[in-house]
């Protein structure tokens, strides 16, 4: 019982609805209502959705944890919060923003509700799966935050939890084993989610939407669901063998009832558990993991800056196999978070750490060309798109020099490594995630964001984010070390410190501004129509936002940008490799609107 | 007249990091300087091209501009250069850390160095009896020869905790149930100051130590009134620990 | 198929020359145990994909009955493909189910009972099999759309 729908003439060959095996008519409105829709739905978009506003807040949250510790570090010996509280936050903030907001985030929220539309999809895959991946992840959130109103508090040991420290001699209670449930809550859902995005790109793209005609973000988004496969078993591998030492008298990972020894050439007796194999696990994960967070945003910042240069993507298939390289080199590098261990074979984790940078370097240049010679418009998309390139220039460049040991051996674990990796993640967690969230707020939403706002927001943020982290990277190499809550006076560091939480409050008061934004957008709408950006993916061929199994026609699938190709059939005759066709001096064989799907064909269409 | 003065004065500035107060330390410090200015002109050229682009191509018309989708030359230049630099970065980087890494053969004044929550103890196991302990802001002095090989044995009771010295370019972990070994030749007398890099609890933050380096002469006779006094001031030390630990 | 399929055994090859390579520089067991994981986890649907590939183009020594199976491309794989061939049922797409929040609860109660006692296991240990029937349940009779 299937519905056709009568393809429209213009555009001739477009496409017929295609329907699931229960089509009575998707549009009659018999089924739950209210909450219990919305607990029922398995609708990628309902769950997209949820996953973004519950990341969201867990964002905020953990902003504020880091507003707090700032306050803290105005003063050598701050007296807002004592060591245990402060312990607690930052090993707070890290979790919430690694494991709960820009993961969730990227492969959750935007994944979950693009990737389809992205590739003429009605749905993700496995549709109950997926909304099983989201309450996994909202329970997760839940009890990762009930750390906080336990006795003994929450877990404090950083967001990397290294033994013997996460033992349970030495961080008693409760907190610690919520995180460490919280962890493997998460860590299903994510891994659940990696098996639906591979299983519906491989298998639910629509007719002549060919592997390498998928634009870059469903692309990375592919990669990034291979990678979660490869490191959340893992993750939750290692914190269930933690969970078994902490309460079930296993010594996996401490070193109790071995003789420590004086002479490292004396062999240790008896079967010792290892301290450092809960580093190797926790970094075989920990480096894949912020691969899994930089690449969706790469992907984001991939679909944004074509069509806010009019352009099309430049060098699709380096930018297909650099991320493809980026991803196997993010596999074989976990060990240089542990140079300074003495256990590490350097050579093997320098290289490869210094050769990711050849593969992120191609995605760079390929932005930049993507950019050249386009007619740039500033929205605020593309300002934070270029604010992330900025960010993540520097970012790249001090993980670079992180890459060498005899560097790391002295900003190992000071502030020199905390202003790197919040470039790299603010880079892209914050400056791409929130373009993504303005670039496509429209289709989701059907109604625009306020411009003036935006653009307000971004500059506080980019201010405040330069304020923040430049002067952490000065006194990381002065000699700073990381998670203090207290530091010497008389060293010169305060006024860093003083900066750096000014620049976190400018951060703070920009992101008061987007709650301000998404307010009025609701109180007062714009509407936005189907394509506010004159963009080129196939989601925005569809309506704002799209309907229940999101097309009702799909346009004719013949290059990366069916909606590009779609509304300007006189712009295939200007594709061409690296000189421009002057205006005219071709058969128009591919103009108008009675254009067929294969109008100008027989140039060369990337395949 | 101009040439001796600008080489004279000229030195390569050190970008915010310690010029290093050990040999170690200097290798290591040479290649900072290295990929410094590798990142400078690196992130310069490429932040430019940025700005470049920015400024110059703001839409100035509706027509749609070329669609340029590749350019094969331009595209292996910037694949391969950057595989040519990476290569060159790691063969520095390989020179530099089989220095910094090196244990020597010959003559060295041994200190075993204990970490534990949250103080550090100092043992000189060539000279019997002589141990120095403190607890937080104690923070102990490990004091040391200038000029001569140091050889540092490393481990911890408990947690795992960071042994680092800013000034020596130089941090590596203390870990229990294994033993780390480097070298020190610290080149000039004088206090360094340390501190525990590696979180390992409630009192990370106060975890410090120093190392003064003095002459040998001064060593000598440091650790003969050390070996005399050692018990004595052990116990005081444990005394105002008692008191002054809240 | 056969991009998926290239992609994946790459994967896995890529993965078993770093872990063997690993393995002979370092002889660290844990690193190494990892990377060979990793490689399995490529050739593993890699080459199921590949045989699917194959088989759809009728290769012989993957399917040695009759040519039945020989389909050819997917229509998602062809560059000239309309979307009119795409018309038709999909795949199975459940609508509105209460399972999957019942499972997640049930897990998430089951996780905080181990934390925090066995009592709070119990319900979500139910809760978890009460979703497994239903949704086994519910996708035998076809449920909601």
């Amino acid at each position: 019982m299937t519905d056709v729908i009568d393809p429209p003439i213009i555009g001739g060959g477009a496409g017929t609805l295609v329907h699931d095996d229960h089509a009575a008519d998707a549009h009659a409105e018999h089924g739950p209502s209210g909450v219990l829709k919305w607990l029922t739905s398995t609708d990628h978009k309902v769950i997209g959705m949820s996953y973004m506003i519950t990341s969201l807040v867990m964002f905020y949250l953990a902003g504020i944890m880091a507003l707090i510790m700032r306050v803290q570090l105005w003063d050598p010996h701050g007296a807002i919060v004592s060591p245990q509280q402060f312990n607690e936050l930052f090993t707070m903030h890290g979790s919430l923003m690694l494991y709960l907001f820009a993961g969730p985030f990227a492969f959750g929220g935007l994944a979950n509700y693009i990737v389809p539309l992205q590739i003429g999809a009605p749905d993700m895959a496995f549709p109950r799966l997926n909304a099983l991946s989201y309450w996994l992840y909202l329970t997760g959130s839940i009890t990762m935050l009930l750390g906080f109103f336990v006795a003994g508090g929450a877990a404090a040991f950083g967001w990397v939890a290294y033994a013997p420290l996460s033992a349970a001699v030495n961080s008693p209670g409760a907190g610690p084993d919520v995180w460490l449930m919280a962890l493997a809550l998460t860590g299903f859902s994510a891994i659940f989610t990696g098996v639906n995005l591979c299983g519906t790109i491989f298998y639910l793209r629509a007719p002549g939407m060919t592997m390498f005609r998928m634009p870059i973000f469903t692309w990375n988004m592919l990669v990034t669901g291979i990678l979660i496969l490869i490191a959340f078993p893992v993750l939750t591998s290692a914190v269930i063998m933690l969970f078994c030492d902490r309460h079930f008298g296993t010594h996996i990972y401490d070193v109790i009832g071995c003789h420590t020894l004086i002479h490292p050439n004396v062999p240790a007796p008896q079967a010792c558990g290892s301290p450092v194999l809960w580093q190797n696990l926790f970094w075989f994960f920990g480096h894949p993991e912020v691969y899994i967070l930089a690449l969706p945003y790469f992907g984001i910042v991939t679909e944004i800056f074509p069509v806010f240069s009019g352009k099309p993507v430049f060098g699709y298939k380096g930018m297909v196999f650099a991320t493809m390289a980026i991803a196997a080199l993010s596999t074989g590098v976990w060990a240089h978070h542990m140079f300074t261990t003495g256990t590490v074979l350097l050579p093997f984790f320098s290289l490869l750490s210094l050769a990711i940078a050849v593969p992120t370097g191609i995605k760079f240049f390929n932005w930049i060309g993507t950019m050249w010679r386009g007619q740039l418009r500033f929205t605020t998309p593309m300002v934070f798109s270029i604010g992330f390139l900025f960010a993540f220039l520097m970012g790249g460049v001090t993980g670079v020099m992180l890459a060498a040991p005899p560097i790391d051996f002295f900003v190992h674990d000071t502030y020199f490594v905390v202003a790197h990796f919040h470039q790299v993640l603010f880079g892209t967690a914050v400056f791409a995630g929130f373009a993504g969230l303005y670039y496509w707020y429209p289709k989701m939403f059907g109604r625009m964001l306020n411009e003036k706002l935006g653009h307000l927001h971004f500059w506080f943020t980019f201010v405040g984010f330069w304020l923040t982290f430049m002067p952490q990277y000065g006194v990381g190499l002065k000699g700073m070390p990381r998670r203090v809550a207290y530091y010497p006076s008389g060293l010169g560091w305060q006024i860093y410190n003083q900066l750096s939480t000014i620049g976190a409050f400018l951060i703070a008061f920009g992101f008061l501004l987007l709650l301000i934004n998404l307010v009025r957008s609701w109180r007062n709408p714009v509407l936005a129509g189907d394509n506010p950006w004159d963009a080129q993916t196939l989601e925005w061929f569809t309506s704002s936002p799209p309907p229940h199994h999101n097309y009702t026609h799909l346009p004719p699938i013949r290059s990366e940008r069916p909606t590009w190709d779609y509304n300007h059939p006189d712009a295939l005759a200007l594709r061409h490799g690296k000189v421009p066709v002057p205006a005219g001096s071709r058969s128009t064989n591919g103009s108008g609107p009675h254009n067929n799907g294969d109008g100008g064909a027989k140039e060369k269409v990337p395949v | 007249m101009l040439v001796p003065v600008v080489l004279g004065g000229c030195q390569i500035p050190s970008f915010g990091a310690y010029r290093g107060s050990t040999t170690q330390g200097q290798t290591a410090f040479k290649l900072w300087q290295g990929f410094f200015i590798a990142g400078l002109v690196i992130g310069g050229i490429v932040g430019l091209l940025i700005l470049w682009a920015v400024l110059r191509y703001r839409k100035k018309s509706d027509t749609i501009p070329p669609q340029t989708q590749y350019h094969r030359v331009i595209e292996i230049a910037y694949t391969v250069i950057p595989i040519l630099i990476v290569a060159v970065l790691f063969a520095f980087t390989f020179v530099a850390e089989n220095k910094v890494t090196a244990i020597s053969e010959g003559e060295q004044v041994t200190v075993n160095v204990t970490a534990f929550q949250w103080g550090w103890e100092f043992q000189y196991p060539q000279y019997s009896g002589v141990k120095v302990i403190g607890i937080e802001t104690q923070a102990p002095q490990m004091v040391v020869p200038a000029g001569e090989t140091i050889r540092i044995f490393l481990r911890s009771n408990d947690v795992i905790h960071g042994f680092y010295v800013p000034q020596f370019n130089y941090s590596e972990y203390a870990q229990p149930g294994r033993t780390n070994q480097f070298d020190l030749n610290i080149v000039h007398t004088g206090v360094y100051r340390g501190q525990c890099t590696q979180f390992c609890g409630l009192y990370h933050s106060l975890m410090l130590f120093s190392v003064r380096a003095v002459t040998p002469s001064q060593f000598q006779s440091w650790t003969q009134q050390q070996s005399a006094s050692n018990s004595a001031s052990i116990s005081a030390l444990k005394k105002q620990a008692a008191k002054g630990d809240s | 198929m056969k991009i998926e399929g290239i992609f994946l055994i790459g994967v896995g090859i890529f993965f078993g020359l770093v872990g063997t390579a690993y393995w002979f520089l370092s002889y660290e067991q844990g690193g190494t145990m990892m990377l060979v994981g990793t490689c399995l986890l490529g050739l593993l649907p890699g080459s199921y994909y590949f045989y699917w590939y194959r088989r759809m183009q009728g290769s012989k020594f993957f399917y040695w009955g009759t040519l039945e199976n020989k389909r050819g491309i997917r229509h998602e794989d062809r560059p000239d493909a309309t979307i009119a061939e795409g018309a038709g049922t999909i795949n199975s797409f459940p609508g509105s189910s209460i399972w999957p929040f019942v499972m997640g609860m049930g897990a998430f109660l089951l996780l905080l009972g181990l934390v925090f006692g066995v009592w709070i296991a119990i319900p979500g240990v139910s809760l978890m099999l009460t979703a497994l029937i239903g949704v086994t349940a519910e996708s035998r009779r076809g449920g909601h759309i």
